[in-house]
């Protein structure tokens, strides 16, 4: 997920933090625009579904997946869409393939296996997900795990006390040991928005996280109650454009859990333009944690390519 | 999607991930027009009426130049028609019961809401706002404005059974926000039982129109709505000079609106004025500096910035104004210029080529006058009125730019350091529409709120509207307010002022005995800043009494008397901040130590107008009796918490007009003057308070009674002298915010003529004789609505 000069780990400043204001209301009040002030339609609309299908993650993190499972995932994330759909856009070469398939540790290997040859990134859920609540070292080592096993990326998730507590310092020192033993793969920091309380809380968590050297930051685990909004994709990606105007260096966001329908995604890519630039639209910096939303979309490509409404069953299982 | 697609295309597409085009479709709108063959008519008496002269004007559509429809050229004669129309309409209108009325309206909002697509592509191809703009705004709220009035319909027959409509009502409506600014007129007007005759602006007349179609559909009564097409000059002229309108409603420039007040003031018709702004943009260094941004970008460069009450002078606190410009102008690049029908751009065009020539030379004169000028590079369409998002920077409030309504995408750029300067910065207009604040500080945010003169203030946030909320400026930006139960009042008057008789010199006939006063002379002074004050040109004026002797004398006032007591009260003005409780406390002590001087008080008027002793000590027993009443209102003359329809409240605060100058009439020397000076001061105004002319030993003896009484110097100043000449001068004071004038016809056409200038609020007896004695009448709520302007805060909510 190259090509730009990757984050660094940066002297922890607190006074970046202090100058962070976020106003729910009017945060809100922009969010509504994003569907209404731009639209994306018909051959634009195919051209961004299409993209869009490189921004996916395409995860499966259930207490039942399986092997199996787990390379059903791989094979959609190969081939995301139905070939005769392609043929019927007139874009029958087109190469496509979703930005990484999402897994647990355990099924690294697998998912390795199933991708090899494709380039593919397998990410990795890491660091006792989705609480984050187990002890350091085992932590630590799960990710160095990961790696080994062949994960391109790990997706960490912090522990919520700390930002509900303020300890941003412990947060910020934390990260920085994730960031370490990532190595050269890259590390995706779940705030677990939902529990944060405050969008403000949602915003200094995404400052600290990035001055510790995180390469995305990304919303939920997809397990608390409240998943990737609008309102908190502002707020964190409003972070990620003062922090790279800070540092000069360009930090990736991944709304997670939630996205389920096109329609949805577009206005998220349109979030992406309008507050970071076409840059921040393209898979190195911008994935969506998600799975049906591939269903959808593709949905919505066969609805575009024949005039007629599709049903999901008549597209393979994610 | 079609297999003969180029594949390049797509593939092209996906690597610019433009968006492309989102064009509404115009077919509906132009196939509305095209019903007429494109020759719109007026719309009178229930029916289309081509105009009388068969004369017809071009409307164009700004964003191509071309001609949408000819709209019918009003004349005198067809106004003349539709007032009569009205006429006949008028009386079975005002007889319906509320609900009638308001199942009418309701009606007429359910026929907005249904044919909504029809009434946004056809105002913007009409007017050159974004479709997304009157999709999303302009249809939805004026839709919202006819609910919201079919509940005022509805209750108002015991919300409003003091009063009662005007009966036809003139209505002048801008170019700006065609649609919703004739909800605002019609549904209020409706709703309060009046019937209405409504000159739309010459650019914009197709969905008033359009809006007569629907008035057909909901089966309105014949002439209850009139829409009469032309020029401001021709058709708009005729309407407020017309003696059978009896209110003119108009939104616009504030030229115009000072020529309507100037034409209309030997007359007795109700006036509000919703007129121009230069409304501050406030950003404190600790607001949310992101959101800051986007309310920029909805203050003045919604509706291509032509809004009345756009945020156009943007206020930076210092130390985050350098990093808020940059941020700005990175927004200000991303914005999308073009066909307003696309639904992707964010300015459409500049409503016509005038307008687009008066904007480009007032950015001219900005650089001329040494001010730097910044502007997006955002790429503007070939045809049509396009101008960019502008910024001015290295301005100060001496240029031009930074004084004068541009009415266009155009921000001016200040810096401030401290809250007072703030504030200062803030009130250094003639205007006063509105303005925005933003900061996280909810202390900051509600310690300057009050401070600003403007009728709105959005903390916050910035352009919020609705229905509930009332909407209207200070100063020169009018008067009135539209929305809310205070926008209702706008279109009702007191029931009793019908029945008033004309005012008459009253006669004096009884005799009294002689003059009794003792030994000493005592010298009336003028009371001036807590002093007495001798006048200032030294002269003096004989004081007769009832048959006509000499009693005593009194100064002669003149232009710097008045000078110096609106100095005074602009000196006293923090007696608006004092607390509610304090100038409770205060009135009452005032009436405390009338009660102890009752007799002198009595006797002198006695002795002045010739009255009995009876009705004299009635007269002091009702001033005491009065202040009470305005003790008591002091602490509960509330404004209320608004509700509207999105997370915030909008707190509606009746504040303090300022100063108000007060013409007692002659009769009732004390009851008068406490009628009128008690609920001023109640309110929190400073008063400068012209004495009955043939009694003026009443007011000159109270202010021995102020002194005594712990009232802060300047809060009530009183002169004496020919009341008309002074009232003149008073009335064309600057300072002077608002202005009362009780006595003959005559002089109440001189104090309307001469409000102008700053467009000062006034209030007449219209040439009729007030019953003071009689409280029904001569205290209670009018009064204090009159003393009272009321500013609507928005404040959101939410973390």
């Amino acid at each position: 997920m190259s090509n730009i000069k990757r984050n660094e780990i940066m002297a922890f400043e607190p006074d970046w933090l202090a100058d962070i204001r976020v106003n729910k209301s009017a945060t809100e009040a922009r969010c509504a625009t994003y569907g209404t002030r731009r639209s994306v339609k018909k051959e634009h609309q195919l051209a961004w579904l299409l993209h869009a299908i490189g921004n996916i993650d395409l995860t499966t993190l259930s207490g039942d997946d399986t092997d199996a499972r787990v390379r059903r995932l791989c094979a959609k994330a190969k081939r995301p869409v139905r070939a005769d759909i392609l043929a019927d856009l007139a874009v029958p070469d087109l190469k496509l393939q979703t930005g990484a398939v999402c897994v647990y540790h355990n099924f690294v290997a697998t998912a390795v296996d199933a991708l090899n040859g494709t380039g593919i990134p397998v990410a990795a859920v890491s660091t006792g997900f989705p609480h984050g609540l187990s002890p350091l070292e085992t932590r630590l080592r799960e990710i160095e795990l990961s790696v080994a096993a062949g994960a391109k990326e790990i997706d960490i998730v912090i522990e919520r006390h700390m930002v509900l507590s303020g300890d941003w310092k412990g947060l910020y020192e934390l990260m920085v040991s994730f960031r370490q033993a990532c190595g050269d793969a890259h590390i995706k920091t779940i705030l677990a928005t939902g529990e944060l309380g405050t969008l403000k809380n949602v915003a200094k968590a995404s400052m600290v996280c990035m001055m510790a050297g995180a390469d995305f930051i990304k919303t939920s685990t997809g397990k608390e109650s409240v998943n990737a909004t609008l309102p908190i994709s502002l707020t964190m990606t409003r972070m990620i454009r003062d922090y790279y105007e800070r540092t000069g260096f360009k930090v990736g966001y991944k709304p997670a859990g939630g996205i389920s329908d096109a329609k949805t995604c577009l206005t998220y890519l349109s979030l992406m333009r309008e507050e970071l630039g076409r840059e921040w639209m393209q898979p190195n910096l911008f994935r969506f944690g998600a799975s049906s939303l591939l269903n959808d979309i593709e949905r919505q490509l066969e609805h575009g390519a024949t005039g007629r409404y599709s049903a999901s069953y008549r597209h393979s299982l994610v | 999607m079609t297999k003969n697609n180029n594949t390049h295309s797509l593939v092209e597409k996906m690597k610019n991930l433009e968006y492309g085009n989102a064009m509404e479709s115009d077919q509906q709108a132009l196939a509305w027009i095209a019903k007429f063959d494109g020759k719109l008519n007026h719309f009178i008496g229930g029916d289309w009426a081509t105009p009388l002269e068969r004369s017809y004007l071009a409307s164009n559509n700004p964003a191509t130049g071309k001609i949408l429809a000819n709209i019918a050229k009003g004349t005198a004669k067809d106004i003349d028609l539709a007032v009569k129309a009205a006429q006949k309409a008028k009386d079975k209108w005002a007889a319906l019961s509320g609900h009638q009325r308001a199942k009418y309206l309701y009606a007429l909002a359910r026929l907005l809401q249904k044919h909504a697509r029809l009434f946004a592509t056809l105002e913007t191809l009409d007017n050159g706002k974004p479709i997304r703009e009157s999709r999303d705004a302009d249809i939805p709220l004026a839709a919202r404005h006819f609910y919201h009035h079919a509940g005022w319909a509805q209750m108002g027959d015991k919300m409003f059974d003091s009063h009662e409509p005007y009966g036809v009502v003139g209505q002048i409506i801008p170019w700006n926000f065609p649609l919703l600014m004739l909800s605002w007129k019609i549904a209020p007007a409706l709703a309060a039982g009046n019937v209405v005759v409504l000159k739309p602006a010459e650019y914009t007349s197709l969905t008033a129109l359009l809006f007569a179609d629907i008035c057909k559909e909901a089966g309105l009564p014949n002439g209850v709505v009139n829409i009469v097409t032309g020029l401001g000059a021709e058709a708009g002229e005729a309407l407020i000079q017309h003696q059978d309108v009896k209110k003119i409603a108009f939104t616009g420039s504030t030229n115009i609106g000072r020529h309507i007040r100037k034409v209309t003031a030997n007359t007795d018709k109700g006036l509000s004025l919703e007129l121009g702004g230069k409304s501050p943009f406030i950003v404190y260094a600790d607001a949310d500096i992101d959101a800051a941004i986007e309310g920029v970008v909805n203050a003045i460069f919604f509706n291509q910035g032509q809004v009345c009450c756009a945020g156009s002078r943007l206020l930076l606190q210092e130390p985050i104004a350098q990093k808020f410009l940059t941020k700005l102008r990175i927004r200000m690049n991303k914005f999308v210029l073009g066909n307003p029908m696309d639904k992707n751009v964010d300015m459409g065009a500049i409503v016509d080529p005038v307008q687009f020539k008066r904007i480009n030379d007032l950015l001219k004169r900005g650089v001329d006058e040494g001010a730097t000028m910044w502007q997006s590079d955002c790429q503007i369409p070939d045809v049509g009125s396009y101008i960019p998002p502008t910024i001015f920077t290295d301005v100060s409030p001496a240029d031009h730019i930074v004084q004068e309504e541009i009415f266009g995408p155009v921000l001016v750029v200040l810096t401030f350091r401290t809250n007072a300067e703030a504030e200062l910065l803030a009130n250094n207009t003639k205007y006063g529409l509105s303005a925005s604040v933003w900061s996280e500080d909810i202390n900051q945010c509600l310690d300057i709120a009050p401070k600003i003169k403007a009728g709105v203030v959005w903390v916050n946030s910035t352009n919020q509207f609705d229905a509930a909320v009332g909407f209207g400026g200070y100063r020169e930006s009018g008067y009135g307010r539209e929305g809310g139960r205070e926008g209702m009042y706008e279109y009702l008057k007191p029931k009793y002022l019908a029945k008033l008789p004309k005012f008459k010199t009253p006669e004096q006939k009884s005799s009294v005995k002689s003059d009794k006063r003792t030994s000493i002379d005592r010298t009336a002074k003028l009371y001036i800043g807590g002093k007495q004050a001798r006048p200032d040109n030294g002269h003096s004026l004989a004081v007769m009494n009832a048959e006509g002797n000499k009693i005593a004398e009194v100064p002669h006032g003149s232009r710097k008397d008045i000078r110096n007591a609106v100095a005074a009260a602009l000196k006293a003005k923090s007696w608006a901040g004092k607390t509610a409780h304090l100038r409770a406390q205060i009135l009452y002590y005032i009436a405390e130590n009338l009660e102890i001087r009752r007799t002198e008080f009595a006797s002198r008027i006695e002795h002045s107008t010739g009255i009995s002793a009876k009705l004299a000590m009635d007269e002091v027993e009702q001033s005491i009796s009065r202040l009470f009443t305005y003790a008591a209102w002091a602490d509960k003359f509330d404004g209320a918490v608004h509700n509207p329809p999105t997370r915030a409240v909008a707190i509606a605060m009746n504040e303090a007009i300022g100063t108000i100058g007060i013409t007692c009439p002659n009769e009732a020397p004390l009851l008068s003057f406490i009628s009128l000076v008690a609920p001023a001061i109640a309110m929190g105004n400073c008063v400068v308070a012209i004495a009955s002319e043939t009694a003026p030993l009443l007011a000159t003896d109270f202010y021995q009674i102020l002194e005594t009484s712990d009232l802060p110097a300047g809060v009530v100043n009183i002169i004496t002298g020919p009341k008309d000449e002074l009232s003149k001068t008073l009335v064309e004071h600057d300072d002077v915010d608002a202005m009362w004038y009780f006595g003959t016809d005559a002089g109440c056409t001189m104090v309307k003529q001469q409000s102008i200038h700053n467009l000062k609020q006034v209030w007449t007896n219209e040439g009729k004789a007030y019953p003071w004695g009689d409280a029904s009448i001569a205290e209670g709520e009018t009064f204090l609505r009159k003393a009272t302007q009321i500013k609507n805060i928005w404040i959101p909510y939410g973390v």
